[in-house]
């Protein structure tokens, strides 16, 4: 069956996290049920161009999706069962934070259609958790996550690390913790300081170089002996509960998204040639609202991509992922060979300082090109 | 040729003069070391004589450039004539020639001093003797000059006059015993200053019904009169309306204005045998004019020019380059007006893969190199990058040919080589006992040979013989730090001998970067090689791809640094919603090396360069 993802954007929080630029909002009353609707009209306008597709996956991100009521989360699930049909083992995930209200929805949000939970612990540290300005404290990290083990049998959670004063024992201590509390899948992301956030404004430095070096290699070390290798820059899963709904995308696939502020990608056919999209909704969450509600939907921008843009994202994308790029896969989603897109000095430049491999079924950027994905892709793509 | 201010002489005013009777007339210099009074001496001669007013005084300090008054140097003339009236009542005319006095512009001070008679030799009674003042009193006594000598700040409780004048009497051979004693600066004794210039120096001597013959002392640019043109007329007169001819490039003009500099231009009909003044002549360039040719009547010309002429010839090239690359039509425009004033500096286009497009400039030395930059930096808002000053070579050729090099970037292949020769020069230095020992050892680490060393109280003078090349690579910087401060140099181009050269290319990635090579002595090749390549490691950022850096002669490695590859580059989270965050962030990547320069696997940028070219040696 060909992947088919769902993207749902919640964007209000508690509060804002001084690292984050992501599109998340602090509101004291959100209408649930009128959110509802607008979530489930946004879906409706996307499936009415979308009948042939089997959704695959969803996921409800944010803001903090775990503050949605379990209702708002079922009937979103019951929105998008109603029109699409959906795969046998559709996964649905839903990031949450480990408030103790929170905690207490998980079996709700279970018996609404949620199948994984991702959990922001962020950290095992009282201290860190107080600088990262999260509201909840290591304690409370641990009850959640014993109550997401008690509940999903798929779940994960973050960790931020590369933070200031971080040392390589301290992280390693760290990973230790996590492991005793872990599934079958993490996320650990080094903090990077983003403009327009209060840690960029506050002068906050992350480790980076070589000691941000240093803790990207510990954490490979150190899950890989757990045996929760990383099948992507960030995220480590035993291998076969990987987040099937980021895999996809990574791998190149078409999704859907809705809510403020989400991107979609979708292949759409029309005077008989398929063209790739890119789907914008509104990023305030009023204005979405409003929009949606006058309108329909949400959708700011439907951008068409040509032939080389959507290619190059899925180079970008595809470099991220341990297994690299299926070069047969990428030949049927581009209609080109994947080759075509790189340049052929700088790939045996590459190959010969060993950050890629490549052989006739897939190319993949090592671990050291993993590290360096950034300039690696920039030399490989450059024209 | 030297910088002259043209804005405080622009206006002119008419004296119906008649020519000066020559017993009547003293033309004079002014010989000092920097800081020891001269233009503060200079500017007393002219309030005394009532040249100027105290407004206008302070005016002229004003107009001056900002460089002069920073470094104490001078380097426009200062010329004036000041009427005086003496002790025996008559009416004398004094003219003041001021003269650059730094090394670099040498062959102009000897014209200065050629056009007079006489010099005040003025040292600092707190100071002494330096090494400049040496090197102008040997041009002085050169041409004949009847010198006399001055010891100015007496005023200073540190002033030492009779060890000072023992000093004069030793290292110069001059007579002390009626040497003045004076203070520029409260006065005292200004007025003997005047009545020794009438009663000790010469008159000068000429022909009033000769053919003209004058000394072209110097010229430049002034925006409204056009080029100007200081002379000193030997024999004959020289007249408004009539024809001249530069003796040494043939070319005749017919003179439009005459006249006195009092500072101020004040214009007369004639000038007569022994003095001194300007004429204009439609002229367009000061490059037309070369200082020392000699000025005649196109139709009664002399029967041969004034003794001494010689065309002005840089000794020092480097390439200039704009910071930004968008500056390099503001950069050639503004050598093009600079060039007005002083033709005495060269340029030519130049194109380098490291550093883009620029010119190669000649100079008359490192001095005037450092003074052109700056002129360019601060009135022509240029940000500019200069590559590693370098000298002249006689590279000879197995063929036979002989061709001068002024871009190590031309130097052939060694093979086609058969021997090079490099300029050197006759150096002195004047030091503190106490910094003799790390002078001698500087001097030897740059393949000095050594030619005398005399010693004054406790200040020896060292007399050096030694390879130019090794003066502009960091002589100068060198000696004031192992004297902190206290050493005086100055020196003399003595002429060229074979040297065991080679050129150092500095190779990143396997290719060379054309603007950091280089042309050095085979014994200090390797040192020189991995200073470079120790600071271009510390100056390229880490790149994807670990860059090897070598200095090589032709085809062999005499340094090799390597810089590791970036650790890490990576950005952490990247999901469906990040995929157009993470596309901005790779077209500024690769819009970024635009301003990159592609060596091998990996684009360097130029900033890397400029940097390892600005940090200096």
């Amino acid at each position: 069956m060909t992947p088919f993802g769902v993207y749902v954007h919640w964007p209000f929080c508690e509060s804002k996290c001084p690292y984050c630029d992501f599109n998340s909002h602090v509101q004291d009353a959100v209408d649930q049920a009128r959110w509802a609707r607008a979530l489930i009209a946004d879906l409706a306008h996307y499936a009415a161009d979308t009948q042939d597709r089997t959704v695959t996956t969803v996921f409800f991100g944010g803001g903090t999706p775990s503050l949605m009521a379990p209702e708002t989360v079922a009937a979103v699930i019951q929105g998008i069962r109603d029109l699409w049909p959906c795969a046998e083992d559709l996964e649905v995930s839903l990031e949450a934070n480990p408030s103790s209200a929170e905690i207490a929805a998980f079996p709700d949000l279970k018996a609404a259609g949620v199948t994984r939970l991702s959990v922001g612990v962020q950290s095992f540290d009282d201290a860190a958790l107080s600088a990262l300005g999260r509201r909840h404290d290591a304690q409370a990290a641990r009850r959640a996550l014993v109550g997401a083990r008690d509940h999903f049998e798929e779940f994960s959670f973050d960790l931020i690390y590369a933070r200031p004063e971080q040392t390589k024992d301290k992280w390693r201590q760290e990973l230790r913790e996590a492991l005793t509390f872990a599934g079958p899948h993490l996320s650990f992301y080094q903090l990077t300081i983003e403009s327009g956030t209060p840690f960029h404004k506050d002068g906050v430095k992350a480790a980076e170089g070589e000691l941000g070096a240093a803790l990207f290699d510990i954490t490979q070390e150190v899950l890989g002996e757990a045996g929760l290798p990383a099948y992507e820059i960030s995220n480590h899963a035993r291998p076969g509960h990987e987040c099937r709904h980021n895999l996809n995308i990574w791998r190149g696939w078409d999704y859907v998204g809705v809510g403020p502020g989400a991107h979609g990608r979708l292949a759409l056919s029309g005077d008989g040639a398929v063209r790739d999209w890119g789907t914008h909704q509104v990023h305030s969450p009023e204005r979405w609202l409003s929009l949606v509600e006058s309108k329909g939907h949400g959708t700011a921008k439907r951008r068409l991509l040509d032939d080389g843009d959507r290619a190059e994202e899925r180079v970008i994308m595809g470099l991220r992922l341990t297994e690299g790029i299926d070069r047969t896969r990428f030949q049927a989603q581009t209609g080109r060979d994947v080759l075509t897109l790189i340049n052929p000095s700088k790939l045996a430049y590459a190959v010969g300082a060993g950050y890629v491999d490549l052989d006739k079924t897939r190319i993949a950027a090592t671990a050291e090109g993993r590290l360096r994905l950034n300039s690696l892709l920039a030399s490989l793509l450059a024209t | 040729m030297r910088f002259p201010f043209a804005t405080a002489r622009r206006r002119c005013y008419i004296t119906p003069a008649m020519t000066t009777d020559l017993s009547h007339i003293r033309n004079f210099a002014i010989i000092a070391h920097i800081d020891h009074g001269k233009s503060t001496l200079a500017d007393r001669l002219i309030q005394m004589t009532g040249g100027l007013t105290e407004r206008e005084m302070s005016e002229q300090v004003l107009d001056s450039m900002d460089i002069e008054r920073e470094r104490g140097i001078t380097i426009k003339a200062q010329t004036v004539r000041l009427d005086y009236t003496a002790k025996d009542g008559e009416k004398y005319v004094l003219n003041l020639i001021d003269t650059p006095g730094h090394v670099d512009f040498t062959y102009e001070v000897s014209r200065s001093l050629a056009a007079c008679e006489g010099s005040l030799l003025v040292v600092d009674a707190t100071q002494g003797v330096e090494a400049q003042t040496l090197a102008n009193v040997y041009l002085a006594l050169d041409v004949d000059h009847e010198i006399i000598p001055v010891l100015n700040k007496i005023d200073l409780p540190a002033a030492e006059t009779e060890r000072v004048k023992a000093q004069i009497e030793d290292v110069i051979g001059l007579d002390t015993s009626d040497a003045l004693e004076i203070s520029a600066k409260t006065g005292i004794g200004i007025d003997s200053v005047l009545e020794a210039v009438v009663t000790r120096l010469p008159a000068p001597k000429g022909d009033p019904a000769a053919p003209l013959s004058a000394l072209l002392v110097d010229s430049w640019y002034d925006p409204y009169l056009g080029v100007m043109i200081l002379v000193r007329v030997v024999d004959g007169t020289l007249k408004r309306g009539q024809r001249i001819r530069m003796m040494a490039n043939d070319a005749a003009y017919q003179v439009d204005q005459v006249g006195y500099l009092r500072p101020k231009p004040t214009k007369v009909d004639e000038l007569g045998p022994g003095e001194v003044g300007y004429f204009t002549a439609a002229i367009k360039r000061v490059a037309d004019t070369n200082v020392g040719d000699t000025i005649t009547d196109d139709r009664k010309p002399a029967a041969k020019p004034l003794a001494g002429f010689k065309p002005s010839v840089p000794v020092v090239f480097c390439g200039l380059f704009p910071t930004d690359a968008g500056d390099y039509e503001d950069l050639r425009d503004s050598l093009e007006k600079l060039h007005l004033n002083d033709a005495s500096f060269h340029f030519e286009a130049e194109s380098s893969a490291a550093l883009g497009l620029g010119f190669r400039c000649g100079f008359l030395g490192l001095l005037h190199l450092e003074i052109v930059q700056e002129r360019l930096e601060r009135e022509f808002d240029l940000d500019l990058i200069t590559t590693a000053p370098s000298v002249v070579y006689k590279v000879y050729r197995t063929d036979g040919v002989m061709r001068e090099l002024h871009n190590p970037v031309d130097m052939p292949d060694p093979s086609a080589i058969d021997y090079i020769e490099e300029p050197w020069i006759k150096a002195s230095i004047m030091v503190p006992d106490e910094y003799l020992g790390a002078v001698l050892q500087l001097c030897t680490d740059r393949r000095g040979e050594q030619e005398n060393l005399t010693y004054v109280g406790n200040r020896a003078l060292v007399v050096y013989r030694l390879p130019l090349n090794e003066i502009v690579f960091d002589f100068y910087d060198r000696l004031k730090s192992v004297s902190r401060g206290y050493a005086s140099f100055d020196y003399e181009l003595e002429g060229y001998r074979e040297g065991d050269l080679a050129k150092v290319s500095i190779l990143v990635n396997l290719e060379p970067v054309d603007a950091l090579a280089f042309i050095v002595h085979k014994s200090h090749a390797e040192a020189r090689g991995r200073q470079i390549c120790e600071k271009l490691k510390d100056l390229i950022p880490r790149q994807l791809f670990k860059i090897a850096i070598q200095a090589a002669i032709g085809g062999k490695v005499i340094a090799r640094e390597t810089l590791g590859a970036m650790r890490k580059d990576v950005t952490s989270k990247c999901y469906g919603g990040d995929i157009t965050r993470k596309k901005k962030l790779l077209e500024k990547q690769k819009k970024g090396k635009k301003r990159m320069r592609q060596f091998g696997n990996v684009e360097i940028p130029q900033s890397a360069f400029l940097a390892a070219l600005k940090t200096g040696e």
